[in-house]
């Protein structure tokens, strides 16, 4: 079965769906996903979406249910790359993904997880004191 | 049957044609068509005698079938008219009469026939009138057809130049909405925005509403879409140009915004700045690009 690579980037998880998703591949993906953040031990997963032109409703539900895990493994999920097309579709059906960071390209969600991961550490660094 | 009362009617044309014409003409100016100065007489003589001519052709041809191939010129020429004179801004019945009116001639050239036996003037009658009222109908149809056309066009121009982009500054969009929001025009406004969002790499869309005059659940719940559109592309959006009326109103019926929202354009490009890490600042003022070497003690912009 085809699955989705996992690409470890620092801290974070990269991730570039480029083939049109299917319902199975979408379910391994969020699979594998959990079980890399926890031995990856990543505080932040980055998924690209760029390629995507056709995103239905199970794999908007999809994207929330990954952020939802990672959210409670610890680690922000940053949706980048969407397309106006798909943005427009999934506000049509009702899935505006409030739970979902989201950045224009890699580069700003690169950015934004290191700032967040910044900002925590710089936290805790202020607990310790 | 049918090619039969074509035929009659042909003859009949043809055989009055140097009547029919002059006749036919004197009507429609009678009817004022020439008062409107929107055409010559020249013209209408010249378009009159066209068609009659077409209308003989067709009918000595193809019958009285007015959606037949034989008469596919008349009908053009028919298509045109009523074209042009929608354009020109004739009035529908203005445009009609121009085959309406042909009716009285035809009879009075029927009347003057002395070999015709009742019978046949009454199929001769009937032919042609219900002949020139198809006619007519379909010169009213083409006319109603080009003025939804000009219609159209306008509410696309319309649409298009409502809904323009500005880039304020590197990262920072506005989006001035004028005019009410229905969902076509928001469709329109959101794939202009995102388009946008994606060629600029915008981070923060300002979306300004002083120009939409009422704001419903309706309007909100197309703002808040393509506030959530931009969302999922990564950009923030600020709401901007709520007047004092319209905040009444959304407070009353109970729509949220759920959006920052500010009271001015420039109170939300501030906070646009603010944002994205940058401030305005004063300087000394400088008088004149042109001469940047002059002093001036101006106070600060």
């Amino acid at each position: 079965m085809d699955r989705i690579p996992i690409l470890k980037f620092g801290n974070a998880l990269l991730v570039t769906i480029q083939v049109d998703m299917h319902d199975r591949l979408a379910t391994a993906l969020e699979e594998d996903l959990t079980s890399r953040i926890v031995s990856n031990n990543a505080r932040g997963v980055l998924i690209d979406i760029s390629a995507l032109e056709v995103v239905d409703s199970f794999i908007g539900r999809m994207l929330d249910n990954i952020a939802a895990v990672s959210r409670i493994l610890d680690a922000d999920t940053v949706v980048v790359g969407m397309r106006p097309a798909v943005a427009i579709t999934l506000v049509e059906l009702g899935l505006s993904l409030t739970g979902v960071k989201t950045a224009l390209n890699v580069e700003r969600g690169m950015a934004m997880i290191h700032d967040r991961l910044a900002g925590s550490e710089a936290d805790d660094a202020d607990d310790e004191d | 049957m049918a090619a039969q009362a074509g035929s009659d009617v042909a003859s009949l044309v043809s055989n009055n044609e140097k009547t029919i014409l002059p006749e036919w003409v004197e009507l429609q100016k009678k009817a004022g068509i020439l008062h409107t100065g929107r055409i010559s007489e020249g013209e209408l003589q010249a378009q009159s005698k066209n068609f009659l001519h077409l209308l003989h052709e067709a009918l000595t041809q193809g019958g009285t079938d007015t959606t037949g191939a034989a008469f596919e010129p008349a009908r053009g020429m028919l298509a045109d008219l009523s074209r042009s004179r929608a354009q020109q801004g004739f009035s529908p019945s203005e445009t009609a009469t121009f085959i309406f009116s042909l009716k009285r001639p035809l009879f009075n050239a029927l009347n003057r026939d002395n070999t015709l036996s009742a019978e046949q003037i009454a199929s001769t009658v009937w032919t042609s009138t219900a002949l020139l009222d198809e006619l007519g109908l379909f010169t009213l149809e083409i006319f109603q057809k080009s003025r939804e056309e000009v219609i159209v066009r306008q509410q696309r121009e319309i649409a298009e130049l409502s809904t323009p982009v500005v880039k304020l500054w590197e990262g920072i969009l506005a989006l001035p909405l004028i005019g009410t929001l229905d969902s076509q025009r928001t469709q329109v406004v959101m794939e202009n925005l995102l388009q946008t969002i994606v060629d600029s790499e915008a981070e923060i869309a300002i979306i300004d509403i002083t120009g939409v005059p009422t704001v419903d659940t309706l309007t909100a719940q197309h703002l808040l879409k393509t506030v959530a559109a931009a969302r999922l592309m990564g950009a923030d959006c600020l709401i901007s140009g709520i007047r004092p009326q319209i905040a009444q109103t959304m407070v009353h019926l109970g729509v949220e915004l759920n959006v920052i929202s500010k009271a001015s354009l420039a109170d939300a490009f501030a906070v646009a700045l603010r944002q994205t890490g940058r401030a305005v600042v004063k300087t000394k003022r400088i008088e004149g690009f042109a001469l940047p070497e002059k002093k001036s003690g101006g106070q600060g912009a």
